[in-house]
């Protein structure tokens, strides 16, 4: 079973219905001992980091805690954002710390949000892409983008003008700056993927 | 690079899907769960729902629809028609909408926008303006609003500039003048409003042919374009369109 966290904001929904579509079970709670019980965590993100980060409040530690023990964690969008230290959107705002490095706005010079369906080079180490081949196209909305500072972070890339971070994965931390649920085919992969490492940590 | 966006367009009445010419004579253009899930699976980018009677019952309505439409669709879509507050967002987010558009409510509070913007993001927050060509001043257009029945006195460039300061992601721009008329969108206004906005832009109303559509990316300048008449009636595939236009070099997710 995968816990999706419900953080009262945004499309949370989506997540779930497309967990359901490839056949995993997925249930929607902040409850700690869906948290502590789960497979693995997806925390997906649809609102402002400000808000997310303070409707997750206490979940944080807990959030936190069950990831660097090793459950696999999936951030999605401002979830993914909200792996790293800090992020700059609305006000100053801490992250979970997870990886280092630091949420800012994307460049200026381009149409921002960063809003449609962008070709992201896969690496093969990567194991959230397994079976894609060498790129696909991903569905992104957002106008903040990570700055990466972890060396032991794997990352893969969009082209925005800018080597724009698409997803990183360090240890059984994920993250995916795009929206899988949104990616038609090779999301449902992405999170399919997903689904198989917390079933593998599992047994 | 981002690729170009093809968004199939569901007014949705009663329940249906529904077409009509400059906002009039509604033809019935089927269901929105099918067809909302026919589009995801044959290569739409993105879908917009508008629920066109947006009253108090069909507020009930649209949210259920939400609901069922996103169970089957697995690509972006946004809603939109008589959304007033901040809550009535936050329920069609929750319901699996991605993004919401707002464009009556707006025009009688700005701050909406911000609002939305601040709690759920801007990417969130889709500011659609119905644009009419004004008969007083030549290559200027006025926002209308209530469905396009009342015009106001306000510029359409300035709105959406406006509309992108206070923190809109996007701007859905409809051309009445050329909705449903199938003889191509109005390029003077997507270009006046992608010059004056550094958001995305969709472009809507008019698009009969292919070549309307490359048209409005190129000369109009547009991220986006929207369409209805020309897909759900099957003049052409989501693939045929997205063919046509990358074989033209516009950069598509094919």
């Amino acid at each position: 079973m995968i816990t999706v966290i419900d953080y009262s904001v945004g499309n949370v929904k989506s997540v779930c219905n497309a967990l359901e579509h490839i056949g995993c079970e997925a249930k929607l709670s902040c409850a700690p001992k869906d948290i502590e019980g789960a497979w693995g965590i997806v925390l997906p993100g649809v609102a402002a980091f400000g808000y997310a980060v303070s409707a997750l409040g206490s979940l944080a530690g807990l959030v936190r805690d069950v990831a660097l023990a090793g459950k696999p964690l999936l951030g999605i969008c401002v979830g993914y954002q909200m792996l790293f230290e800090e992020s700059c959107e609305y006000g100053l705002h801490k992250g979970l710390g997870l990886i280092s490095g630091r949420v800012v706005p994307i460049p200026p010079g381009r149409v921002i949000p960063h809003m449609g369906w962008n070709l992201v080079s896969l690496p093969e180490d990567m194991d959230l892409f397994a079976g894609l081949g060498a790129a696909k196209h991903f569905y992104f909305a957002h106008s903040f983008c990570a700055d990466v500072a972890d060396a032991g972070a794997k990352i893969a890339y969009a082209d925005y003008g800018f080597e724009l971070t698409a997803a990183v994965q360090k240890a059984n931390i994920y993250g995916t700056q795009f929206h899988p649920e949104k990616s038609g085919p090779a999301g449902l992969t992405v999170l399919q993927n997903f689904y198989d490492i917390c079933k593998r940590k599992a047994q | 690079m981002l690729t170009r966006r093809i968004i199939p367009c569901l007014d949705v009445k009663d329940g249906r899907v529904v077409k009509g010419v400059n906002f009039l004579n509604l033809r019935d253009a089927g269901d929105p769960v099918e067809l909302g899930a026919r589009y995801s699976d044959s290569g739409a980018d993105e879908l917009v729902f508008l629920d066109i009677t947006a009253t108090i019952r069909s507020r009930k309505t649209i949210v259920e629809l939400v609901r069922k439409v996103a169970e089957n669709v697995f690509i972006p879509f946004t809603v939109g028609g008589g959304i007033r507050t901040v809550e009535q967002m936050d329920e069609l987010l929750r319901s699996g909408a991605e993004k919401v558009s707002v464009n009556t409510a707006a025009v009688a509070n700005p701050d909406l926008i911000a609002e939305a913007a601040r709690r759920f993001g801007n990417q969130c927050v889709v500011l659609a303006i119905d644009a009419r060509r004004s008969k007083d001043r030549p290559g200027h257009w006025q926002v209308c609003v209530k469905a396009g029945s009342e015009p106001t006195d306000i510029d359409v460039v300035e709105w959406a500039a406006r509309g992108e300061e206070l923190g809109a992601g996007e701007i859905l721009l409809t051309s009445m003048d050329a909705d449903g008329t199938q003889a191509g969108y109005d390029n003077a206004l997507n270009k006046a409003v992608t010059d004056a906005v550094n958001i995305p832009v969709i472009a809507s109303g008019g698009a009969g042919t292919l070549e309307h559509l490359y048209d409005a990316i190129v000369e109009g300048g547009a991220d986006a374009v929207l369409m209805a008449s020309i897909t759900h009636f099957e003049n052409y595939t989501i693939t045929q369109i997205k063919q046509y236009l990358r074989d033209r070099g516009i950069p598509m997710n094919l």
